[in-house]
């Protein structure tokens, strides 16, 4: 059994150290928020925090994350910092399919952590790692300028 | 869940307000219209609207709720909404005859008197109500944002505490619907769509995330190319990998192949990759995209089949002042929807049940059953959220249904079954928009005006060897080959639009706009050539065209205004500019660019939409970004390409769609109509290719011949 840390609690799992943290969340601890989009880190889909930082959950097997604090779209809202960018999400109307918002939250969540004010380009940067085929783009970066507004 | 109980029973169950609306036949539809349930009225107050249209972005369940709370008065609080189960009597696409489904950009367009009905029935059924149990007249009662109130006797009700005594009215049969003038959410931009908190916190379902108890995850091996045979196979490694279940060969009429199970993803993916075949590719397409396209213009220059004839093109062409060619390749693109294709089966004796970002009932009900020697309602089918489509859900052999019902079968239902494809599978696995070539030539005279038009399609048929061919195919012209050709709108007199359907055996389905991905790129762009050669203006030229085209004008004159055409641009400027009228839909697009130092930059897009009433228009406003995206990722990089007949791409990596940053600043313009609503989330993709590839004509005083750009020597940063 592996300890981890997830939205603060301490859970532990019984897999394979190589599991990649995607599948521990989705198949271990059916935390299904997190979503599979690619499973290369190419898409963003499955974006989590570990320790306050986005990594792809797809390509961070079990045993990088023992014993870090991992968060979650399902726990990310119990931070300001989440909770005003999942309310800014709901007002700019961002989400079509919404297969990728999850990821797309969580990235935004982590740009606005390091960043309070960020530029077009930086958020351009910042998102550039999360594909929405459903283009909502326009809409995420005015969201993210909504967050940073609720948040100044 | 609605089911067929019937009302009393259902009152002393819940003590919810379900109404059955009988329709009278609608004039031009299916004469069997029976007794439809869309609106469940509970005792808590909450309105459930039970959408029969999938949710896969489009805005289904937050656009159909709307036609129901505006006729009822509700508040749009108090919405919700469920995903109706499969019946095709109840909720049939009433575009479709008896079959229920959602494509074709129909969803909101089929139901809008319908759900507006059920809204209005219902309203009826509560003041009813509100009349018998206040002794009051019905038409003094008045019905506002959820409450139903008498003004003289100050009496007032939520729903909720009418929903029980409602129940018991008699379900009105020819119920008014309220003048437009008295709309009070159809045509705002203010309502939040309903998915969207769950969608932002994680907790919205899709197939993806369906567990259900003794569950085991498929990973699949599918075969190295299109057509091949599972021969055999070695599945010892694969048993040896601790928490492998079963290891299975499968069979369905789109495929065959090996499936791995597991209790997870991940182990079942390792079983998978240490799975070794022998395939039978005796049969197997052996082919590439190069000798593909080779023998798409061989024969392009063949007599093809008459799509269209007008007037004589062929004489008209031969006594022209002058002529012009040109022709256009398209490539294969694969839908790469955010979920790869995915479907959860629990299979019983007696039944079968699916778990699926279901977009079509009827057909899948019907392959299933014939799958397992079932009777069609034998087959429950759980309408989830889809994680995108854009078509590819809707396959009309079921393909990935099948397979997981395959699955399922070999392991006797001992377990449910959840088929997860990885992108590489589903980027692989065929079903794409086909290859085109399109060979046009137009006849001028010594004014430079257009007399003559031939327009050479070259491409696999869609629904050919699919239960549409009867429906779709006439004279052996598939309808969805040629639209958007054979119905051009411009004024010219002498029209000749020949195809020619191949048969490749790659598998090939509709795409998001269909026929529209390439037709309107062909006709848009060769119009601008033509344009070009004769010294006129884009906008002026189409002006001229398409007087007899009121639609087509507006949205053309509208985005042209929004964009400043006309106004001088700096140096390294242009704009380009396409109108393409798809789904019933108009659009016109103007997209502006700049040339940066290595690459070329779109400073905006404008759009133009008509859609008749735009009952959401917020709504409205995404389809037209998101069409616009989706379509401007074919065009910049998309291509499915095939070597010696495998395909080349499998990833993101090589099978690039934009990003954020690649992303132009876009600005939608609705034109205002009191038309009936025509459907938007697939009439913005076809024209953002054109408009720009324009654009790109103004700019280098080149045309863009080739999608992708990508392939053209052409970088859009």
């Amino acid at each position: 059994m592996t300890p981890l840390s997830v939205n603060g609690k301490p859970v532990s799992v019984d897999a394979e150290a190589d599991t990649p943290l995607l599948w521990v969340l989705r198949d271990f601890l059916d935390m299904t928020g997190t979503k599979f989009g690619c499973g290369m880190a190419l898409c963003g889909a499955c974006t989590v925090h570990v320790d306050g930082k986005p990594v792809r959950s797809c390509q961070t097997p079990l045993s990088a994350v023992t014993g870090r604090r991992i968060t979650t779209i399902e726990g990310i809202g119990f931070f300001k910092v989440g909770r005003t960018v999942q309310a800014a999400w709901v007002a700019e109307n961002v989400p079509q399919c919404g297969y990728c918002q999850s990821g797309q939250v969580m990235s935004a969540t982590a740009l606005l952590n390091a960043n309070k004010d960020p530029s077009d380009a930086q958020i351009d940067a910042a998102m550039a790692g999360n594909i929405c085929r459903c283009a909502t783009y326009p809409r995420i970066r005015a969201a993210i300028k909504r967050a940073a507004k609720g948040l100044a | 869940m609605i089911t067929n109980v019937s009302r009393r029973d259902f009152i002393k169950a819940s003590g919810a307000l379900v109404l059955a609306v009988a329709f009278p036949p609608v004039r031009g539809q299916s004469a069997s219209l029976e007794a439809n349930a869309f609106v469940r009225i509970g005792p808590d107050n909450t309105v459930t609207v039970i959408v029969k249209h999938l949710e896969m972005g489009q805005g289904t369940h937050t656009g159909l709720p709307t036609l129901v709370a505006e006729e009822l008065d509700a508040d749009w609080s108090q919405i919700r909404v469920e995903g109706a189960p499969a019946d095709a009597k109840r909720y049939n696409n009433l575009f479709w005859g008896e079959a229920q489904g959602t494509g074709g950009s129909t969803a909101l367009a089929n139901s809008y008197e319908q759900l507006r009905k059920a809204g209005a029935s219902a309203r009826l059924m509560l003041v009813g109500a509100a009349a018998e149990r206040w002794n009051v007249p019905r038409s003094e009662i008045t019905v506002s944002k959820g409450v139903v109130e008498h003004r003289k006797s100050r009496k007032k009700a939520k729903f909720g505490e009418l929903a029980a005594d409602a129940a018991t009215q008699v379900v009105p049969v020819d119920v008014p619907l309220k003048d437009p003038k008295d709309f009070v959410y159809i045509g705002t931009a203010s309502l939040p769509r309903t998915d969207a908190r769950d969608k932002s916190n994680g907790s919205a379902k899709f197939t993806q995330d369906i567990k259900l108890p003794g569950m085991l995850t498929a990973v699949v091996l599918h075969p190295p190319r299109f057509g091949a045979k599972l021969k055999s196979f070695d599945g010892a490694k694969a048993q040896q990998i601790a928490g492998v279940q079963a290891v299975v060969a499968f069979t369905t009429p789109a495929r065959t192949g090996v499936a791995v199970l597991a209790k997870d993803y991940w182990t079942a993916k390792k079983g998978r990759d240490a799975l070794v075949a022998e395939w039978d590719e005796s049969s197997a397409l052996r082919l590439g995209s190069a000798e593909i396209m080779a023998e798409y213009k061989r024969l392009a220059v063949t007599p093809g089949t008459v799509a269209l004839k007008e007037g004589d093109a062929e004489g008209a062409l031969r006594g022209a002042a002058k002529t012009l060619e040109a022709a256009y390749e398209f490539p294969y693109l694969a839908h790469a929807s955010m979920e790869p294709m995915n479907c959860v089966v629990s299979l019983k004796s007696d039944g079968c049940e699916i778990w699926n970002g279901e977009q079509f009932q009827t057909v899948d009900q019907a392959m299933v059953a014939q799958m397992l020697d079932f009777k069609p309602d034998q087959v429950k089918l759980n309408m989830l959220f889809a994680g995108g489509s854009f078509g590819r859900r809707a396959n009309p052999q079921s393909d990935f249904i099948l397979e997981a019902v395959a699955i399922a079968k070999a392991i006797n239902g001992n377990a449910p079954v959840k088929l997860v494809w990885g992108r590489e599978d589903d980027m692989r696995a065929g079903y794409y928009r086909p290859m085109y070539y399109h060979a046009l030539e137009a006849g001028l005279d010594a004014q430079g005006e257009i007399t003559a038009w031939r327009h050479t399609i070259v491409g696999q048929s869609i629904l050919a060897g699919t239960a549409f061919e009867p429906m779709m195919v006439k004279n052996g012209v598939d309808a969805t080959s040629v639209e958007g050709a054979s119905n051009l709108p411009y004024a010219i007199p002498n029209r000749l639009v020949e195809l020619h359907s191949p048969k490749v055996g790659v598998p090939v389905q509709w795409w998001r706009s269909v026929g529209s991905t390439h037709t309107a790129f062909a006709t848009e762009c060769f119009l601008d050539e033509i344009a070009r050669a004769t010294n006129k203006d884009p906008l002026a030229l189409r002006r001229a065209l398409l007087a007899k085209h009121p639609r087509h004008s507006a949205v053309l004159e509208l985005a042209a205004k929004q964009a400043g055409w006309g106004k001088p641009l700096g140096k390294d400027r242009s704009r380009g500019i396409a109108v393409h009228e798809s789904f019933g839909t108009f659009v016109a697009q103007v997209v502006e660019l700049s040339r940066r130092k290595d690459a070329i930059h779109i400073e905006r897009v404008v759009c133009a939409v008509d859609c008749g009433v735009a009952v959401n228009p917020q709504i409205v406003a995404m389809q037209m970004e998101s069409g616009i995206g989706y379509g401007l990722s074919a065009a910049l990089a998309g291509a499915i390409t095939l070597k010696d007949g495998v395909v080349e791409q499998s990833n993101f990596h090589d099978y690039p769609v934009v990003r954020i940053n690649q992303m132009p600043k876009i600005e939608v313009h609705i034109v205002p109509s009191a038309d009936k609503p025509s459907g938007v989330g697939e009439p913005a993709t076809p024209v953002i290719a054109p408009a720009l590839a324009n654009a790109i004509l103004a700019l280098n005083a080149k045309p863009v011949r080739a999608l992708p750009l990508s392939t053209q020597g052409i970088a859009i940063a």
